[in-house]
C-alpha cells in the first residue's frame, strides 16, 4: 500500500529529537490552553503562531497541531473536575463526568474522558491517512467552478446544520466576507472598504479577529459569570487506569458511533461541539442504561469525549486535501500554511510529501504524547486552576495583547483586537455564532478569487455552477444545505398535521 | 408602552430585545458601508471581467437582508414578546471591570509599550480587583513582564513595541 509507504515516511520525518521534543512542549502548551478559560486551541495557537515563523514548516506544524490536541484533552480536566467546560466542545463531557468526580470516581471520568479522546482521535486519523490522499488525487481535476462549489457547499453546511438562528448565521458569515475584502483587490489592484484610512490597507487578518473573538470575548464571559473555581480533587494511579480500561470494551458500539458521528461533522464543517452534543443524545437514546444517563455513567463521558476528537482531527482532512478548514482552529493552522509559504490545497500532497506525511505521522504520535502527558500530569493541570481568576485574567488579556501585535507589528491591531472582543462577547451572548465569521474571513479571498474566475470562464453565467455533474451535484448538496431549516420545519408542520387530523376525529 | 408589565418582571439590566436591536442596526449600517462602497468601486460586468465591487456589493446586500430580518424578529417577534435580560447590572460591572483597565492597559501599550505598560497592569488588576497586597502584586506584574521580555527581546528576537515615550530606554533598550 502506497499510503503505508508515505506514512512510514512521514513517521521517520516526525522522529527526530527536535520533532519529539516540539510535541512535548506542544502537548503541555495545548493542554495549559485547554484548561485555561478564554484561552483554547484556536486563539492559543493563533497566539503562538508569528514565533514560528522562523521554524522549518514540518517542525512548525508539528508544535502547533500538538497544541491543538493538547488543548482537546485539557478541555476534559475542567468539565470533570471543576464542571467549566475549558472548551465548548467538553460542554457535554460535564453532564456525567462531573457527578463522577462528585461520587469520588474522578480519576475513572478522567481515565475515560482521555482514552475514549485518543480512540476518536486515531478513528480520525486514520481516515485521514487513507482518505486525505484519495481527496486530493480526486480534487487536482478541480477547476475555479468546483473549488467554489466546496467553498459554497462549506458555507451553507453552517447554515444547515447550526443550532443558531439562520439569519444570524448568515450575517455572521458574511460579516467576514466583508472584512475580508477590506484592502487591497487582488485582482485589479483597486483599495476596498477602507474609506481613506490607510492603515486599513493590509485588511482584517483573521488571526487579530480569533485572537479577540474568542480570547477576550471569552474572558468577558467567565468575568460575567463570576467563576469561582471549587474544583474536586483527582488522583489517577495506574490501577484505576486499569480498572478503567477494564470496564471500556463493553460501550465499544457507543464508541465507534461517536467516531462516525464526530468524523462525519468534522469533515463537513459542523465542528466538535455539536458533534459531542449529537454523539452524547444519541448515546443516551440508544444505551439500555440511558435513563441514568448525567447521573455518573462512564458510557456518557465515552460518547461526546470520542465523538468531540474525533471531529477535531477529521476537520483538519479538508484543511490538507483540499484547502478548505473544517473548524476555527484548522483555519488557523492554515493560515500558518499561507506564513511559512506553502500553498495549502490538493497540490500540498504532490509537492510536499514530507510535509504532509511528516503532519499526518504527527497526529499519531502527538495523540499517544497526549495520553501519557494527561493520565499522569493531572493533578499538576488541574493546579492551573486554583490560581485565582484575578491573576489568570490579566494575564491572559496580556497575552492576546502581545500576540495580536506579533502578527504585524502593529499597534492598530491590538486595538482592533479589543474591539473584536467586544462583538465576540455580544455575539455568544445573542447566538451569533463566530465559527462561520472566522471561516469566511480565512476563505474569503480565495472563494472571492474561484467566483470571479469562474465568472470570466463563463462570461458572466451562473450557468457554469452547474456545467458538469460534478459541480453541479455539490451546488445542489449546498443549496439543500442552505435550505436546510425550511425544509426541516416544513416536514415537522406536515407531520404534526398528520398527527392531528386523526385526532380530529375525521 | 403596552408591553411594560413584561418588563417589569425581568430583573434590572440591559434587555436582551435593545441588545438584538442594536447589534442588528450596527450589522445593517456595516452593510450599507460595504454597499456604499462597493457600489462607488463598482459592480458592474466590464470587458476584462467583474468590477472589483462586484462581490462585496452582494456580501453587502446579505448583510442588509439578514440585518433586517434579526431586526423584525426583534421588533415584532417571538423575542419582541418574551424578552430576557441580557446582561445584569452587577455582572455588567464584573465585564466593565475587565473591559476598561483593559483599555487603559492597550493605551498604556500604545504610549509606555508593552513591557511596562503590562506589569503595571497586571499588578493594579490584583489589587484593585483581586485585593490582594501591593508588594506580591507587583512581583507577579514584573516577573511576567521580565519573563516576556527575556522570551521575545533575547529568545525569539522578535522585539515587542515599547511605546511612543519608551521608559526602557532609560535602561538602554
Amino acid at each position: 500500500m502506497e499510503e503505508i509507504n508515505a506514512l512510514f515516511h512521514g513517521f521517520s520525518v516526525a522522529l527526530t529529537p527536535f520533532n519529539l521534543l516540539l510535541m512535548f512542549i506542544g502537548v503541555t502548551l495545548g493542554i495549559i490552553i485547554g484548561v485555561l478559560p478564554g484561552l483554547g486551541g484556536a486563539n492559543g495557537i493563533a497566539i503562538l503562531l508569528p514565533l514560528t515563523f522562523s521554524m522549518p514548516p514540518t517542525s512548525a506544524i508539528i508544535m502547533l497541531s500538538c497544541i491543538y490536541w493538547g488543548a482537546l484533552f485539557g478541555g476534559a480536566i475542567t468539565s470533570v473536575l471543576f464542571n467549566i467546560p475549558g472548551e465548548p466542545w467538553s460542554v457535554a463531557t460535564t453532564f456525567d463526568g462531573y457527578p463522577m468526580a462528585q461520587q469520588g470516581r474522578a480519576g475513572e471520568a478522567l481515565t475515560a474522558a482521555f482514552t475514549s479522546s485518543f480512540i476518536g482521535a486515531l478513528f480520525a486519523v486514520i481516515l485521514i491517512t487513507f482518505l486525505a490522499p484519495l481527496v486530493a488525487d480526486f480534487a487536482l481535476e478541480f477547476g475555479p467552478p468546483e473549488f467554489f462549489s466546496v467553498f459554497f457547499l462549506t458555507f451553507c453546511s453552517f447554515i444547515g446544520m447550526g443550532k443558531e438562528p439562520p439569519f444570524k448565521i448568515l450575517a455572521a458569515m458574511m460579516l467576514g466576507f466583508a472584512l475580508a475584502a477590506v484592502g487591497i483587490d487582488t485582482v485589479t489592484g483597486q483599495l476596498r472598504l477602507i474609506f481613506g484610512w490607510h492603515e486599513l490597507m493590509r485588511g482584517f487578518d483573521f488571526l487579530i479577529a480569533v485572537i479577540g473573538l474568542f480570547g477576550i470575548g471569552e474572558i468577558l464571559l467567565s468575568m460575567e459569570e463570576g467563576l469561582s473555581f471549587s474544583g474536586r480533587t483527582a488522583r489517577i494511579n495506574p490501577r484505576i487506569v486499569m480498572e478503567t480500561w477494564a470496564k471500556l470494551p463493553r460501550y465499544w458500539i457507543t464508541s465507534l458511533r461517536s467516531c462516525v458521528i464526530g468524523c462525519w461533522l468534522g469533515i463537513t464543517p459542523g465542528g466538535a461541539t455539536p458533534a459531542s452534543f449529537m454523539s452524547y443524545g444519541v448515546a443516551k437514546r440508544m444505551s439500555r442504561d440511558g435513563a441514568k444517563f448525567g447521573t455518573g455513567q462512564i458510557e456518557g463521558v465515552v460518547a461526546p469525549e470520542t465523538a468531540a476528537h474525533a471531529a477535531g482531527t477529521s476537520a483538519l482532512l479538508p484543511m490538507i486535501s483540499l484547502g478548505v478548514p473544517g473548524s476555527p482552529t484548522a483555519a488557523v493552522l492554515l493560515g500558518g500554511l499561507l506564513i511559512w509559504g506553502l500553498q495549502p490545497g490538493p497540490l500540498l500532497f504532490v509537492e510536499q510529501k514530507d510535509f504532509v506525511w511528516g503532519l499526518i505521522a504527527s497526529m499519531y504520535l502527538g495523540n499517544i504524547a497526549g495520553l501519557i502527558m494527561v493520565l499522569t500530569c493531572v493533578p499538576l493541570f488541574a493546579a492551573i486552576l486554583r490560581i485565582p481568576f484575578s491573576i489568570i485574567a490579566p494575564i491572559i488579556i496580556v497575552i492576546c495583547a502581545v500576540g495580536a501585535y506579533t502578527v504585524h507589528n502593529a499597534m492598530l491591531d491590538i486595538w482592533l483586537m479589543l474591539v473584536f472582543g467586544v462583538a465576540g462577547y455580544a455575539f455568544k451572548k445573542l447566538n451569533y455564532p463566530l465559527a462561520p465569521l472566522v471561516l469566511a474571513l480565512v476563505l474569503g479571498d480565495q472563494a472571492e478569487s474561484a467566483f470571479r474566475q469562474s465568472m470570466l470562464i463563463s462570461q458572466g453565467s451562473l450557468g457554469i455552477f452547474f456545467s458538469n455533474w460534478l459541480v453541479g451535484s455539490i451546488m445542489a448538496l449546498g443549496i439543500v444545505m442552505l435550505f436546510w431549516p425550511l425544509i426541516t420545519r416544513y416536514i415537522a408542520r406536515l407531520r404534526a398535521a398528520r398527527a392531528a387530523q386523526p385526532a380530529a376525529g375525521r | 408602552m403596552a408591553r411594560e408589565p413584561h418588563s417589569e418582571t425581568r430583573p434590572g439590566g440591559i434587555s436582551t430585545r435593545v441588545m438584538e436591536i442594536t447589534v442588528a442596526l450596527v450589522f445593517l449600517a456595516l452593510g450599507s458601508l460595504v454597499v456604499y462602497d462597493s457600489l462607488r468601486l463598482g459592480m458592474r460586468w466590464v470587458g476584462d471581467g467583474p468590477q472589483a465591487g462586484y462581490f462585496p456589493f452582494y456580501i453587502g446586500l446579505i448583510i442588509c437582508i439578514a440585518s433586517l430580518v434579526t431586526l423584525a424578529q426583534a421588533l415584532f417577534g417571538r423575542i419582541a414578546r418574551q424578552d430576557t435580560t441580557f446582561v445584569t447590572w452587577i455582572p455588567l460591572r464584573r465585564v466593565l471591570s475587565v473591559l476598561i483597565p483593559a483599555g487603559l492597559f492597550v493605551l498604556g501599550v500604545e504610549l509606555i509599550g508593552i513591557y511596562v505598560s503590562a506589569a503595571l497592569y497586571i499588578a493594579a488588576f490584583m489589587i484593585w480587583l483581586g485585593g490582594y497586597k501591593w508588594p506580591k502584586s507587583l512581583a507577579v506584574g514584573l516577573s511576567v513582564s521580565v519573563t516576556m521580555f527575556l522570551m521575545f527581546e533575547m529568545w525569539f528576537k522578535v522585539p515587542l513595541y515599547k511605546g511612543a515615550y519608551n521608559p526602557l530606554s532609560l535602561i538602554g533598550f
